[in-house]
C-alpha cells in the first residue's frame, strides 16, 4: 500500500508559484485560503532557497491529536483528511501544525472563522467520490481518478514531487547522486564546464 | 461499650490507611477516535469499479512520470 507524501527539492524550486495557482484553480479555493504556498528563505540574497509548503500528511499528525471534535482521519494511503461537517473552526489544528497548513476562511463579520480548509492531497473528503458535495467542501478528488496531486504534476522543474513515499525517495536519491553537490549544482561549473571536462568551444574559435 | 470502641478504632484505622493510598498523578491522554462520516476507498468508484490493482497501476505510472531521468532516457 502506498504511503502518500510530498517532497520539495529546494535546489530546484524557482518560486514560480505554479503549484499554488494550480491548487487554487483545481479546487476553486476561496479568496484568503491558501492550501499551498511557496516560502522563500534569504529572499534576494544569492543562494536563496524556496520551498513549496502545504499539509505534509504527517504519519503522527498533531492536528489529529489536538482536534476536540475528532474530525480528522487518515486514509490507508496515509492521507490526512477531515470531515467539514464536524469541524467547529476552533483553530487548535492551526496552532498545532508546524507547517501552518490549516486555513480558515473568513466566514462572516467580526473575524468569525469558518470551517478549516487544508490540502487534501487531491483526495477529496468523506463524501461520495467526485460528487458535487465533495467538490464544494474539499475540492476535486484526483486520487479517485488515478491521478496524483496537481501541484506536483504541474511543477515545471519537478521540484515538488508527490506520491508514494518509496518511489519519491528513489527519484530524489537518483537525482542527488546524478547532480552532485555544491558548485556542481548551480554556478560556474554547471554553466562553463568542470576543469576536467571543459565546455566545448564554439565552432568559430571564439572570435569576437 | 468495648465492641463499640473496637469498631470505632477499626474504622479510624481503615480511614487512616485509605489516606495513604497512592493515586496516579500523571494524566494519560488518549487519542480520540474519528467521529465523522466514513470515506470510501479511492478505487471504489465508477472509474475503477473497485479494482484496486488497476488503481495502483495508474498511481504507479503517474509516480514514475515524475522521474525525468527515466522519462527522458525512455
Amino acid at each position: 500500500m502506498a504511503r502518500m507524501k510530498f517532497i520539495c527539492d529546494a535546489e530546484r524550486c524557482i518560486e514560480c508559484n505554479g503549484c499554488v495557482t494550480a491548487c487554487k484553480n483545481e479546487h476553486e479555493v476561496p479568496w484568503g485560503v491558501n492550501r499551498r504556498r511557496v516560502v522563500t528563505i534569504n529572499d534576494g540574497v544569492p543562494g536563496e532557497r524556496s520551498m513549496s509548503v502545504a499539509c505534509m500528511h504527517c504519519s503522527d499528525a498533531p492536528c489529529m491529536a489536538v482536534c476536540p471534535v475528532d474530525c480528522f482521519y487518515r486514509t490507508d494511503e496515509g492521507v490526512v483528511l477531515h470531515d467539514k461537517d464536524l469541524c467547529i473552526g476552533c483553530g487548535y489544528c492551526f496552532y498545532a501544525c508546524p507547517f501552518g497548513a490549516p486555513q480558515f476562511p473568513q466566514a462572516g463579520a467580526f473575524g468569525l472563522r469558518g470551517k478549516m480548509d487544508k490540502c487534501t492531497f487531491c483526495a477529496g473528503g468523506p463524501e461520495k467520490d467526485s460528487s458535487e458535495d465533495e467538490f464544494r467542501k474539499y475540492g476535486r478528488n484526483r486520487l479517485a481518478e488515478g491521478k496524483l496531486p496537481l501541484c506536483a504534476e504541474v511543477c515545471s522543474t519537478k521540484a515538488l514531487l508527490g506520491g508514494d513515499a518509496d518511489v519519491l525517495a528513489d527519484i530524489y536519491r537518483q537525482r542527488v547522486l546524478t547532480r552532485g553537490k555544491g558548485a556542481d549544482i548551480w554556478g560556474w561549473s554547471t554553466a562553463y564546464g568542470k576543469p576536467d571536462a571543459p565546455a566545448s568551444q564554439p565552432a568559430g574559435g571564439g572570435q569576437s | 461499650m468495648k465492641p463499640l470502641i473496637s469498631v470505632v478504632c477499626a474504622a479510624a484505622l481503615l480511614g487512616g490507611l485509605a489516606g495513604c493510598a497512592e493515586r496516579e498523578q500523571v494524566v494519560v491522554y488518549k487519542q480520540g477516535a474519528y467521529q465523522g462520516k466514513a470515506d470510501t476507498k479511492p478505487w471504489d468508484n465508477e472509474s475503477f469499479a473497485g479494482d484496486k490493482g488497476q488503481w495502483e497501476a495508474a498511481i504507479k505510472a503517474r509516480n514514475q512520470s515524475q522521474n525525468e531521468y527515466r522519462r527522458i532516457s525512455g
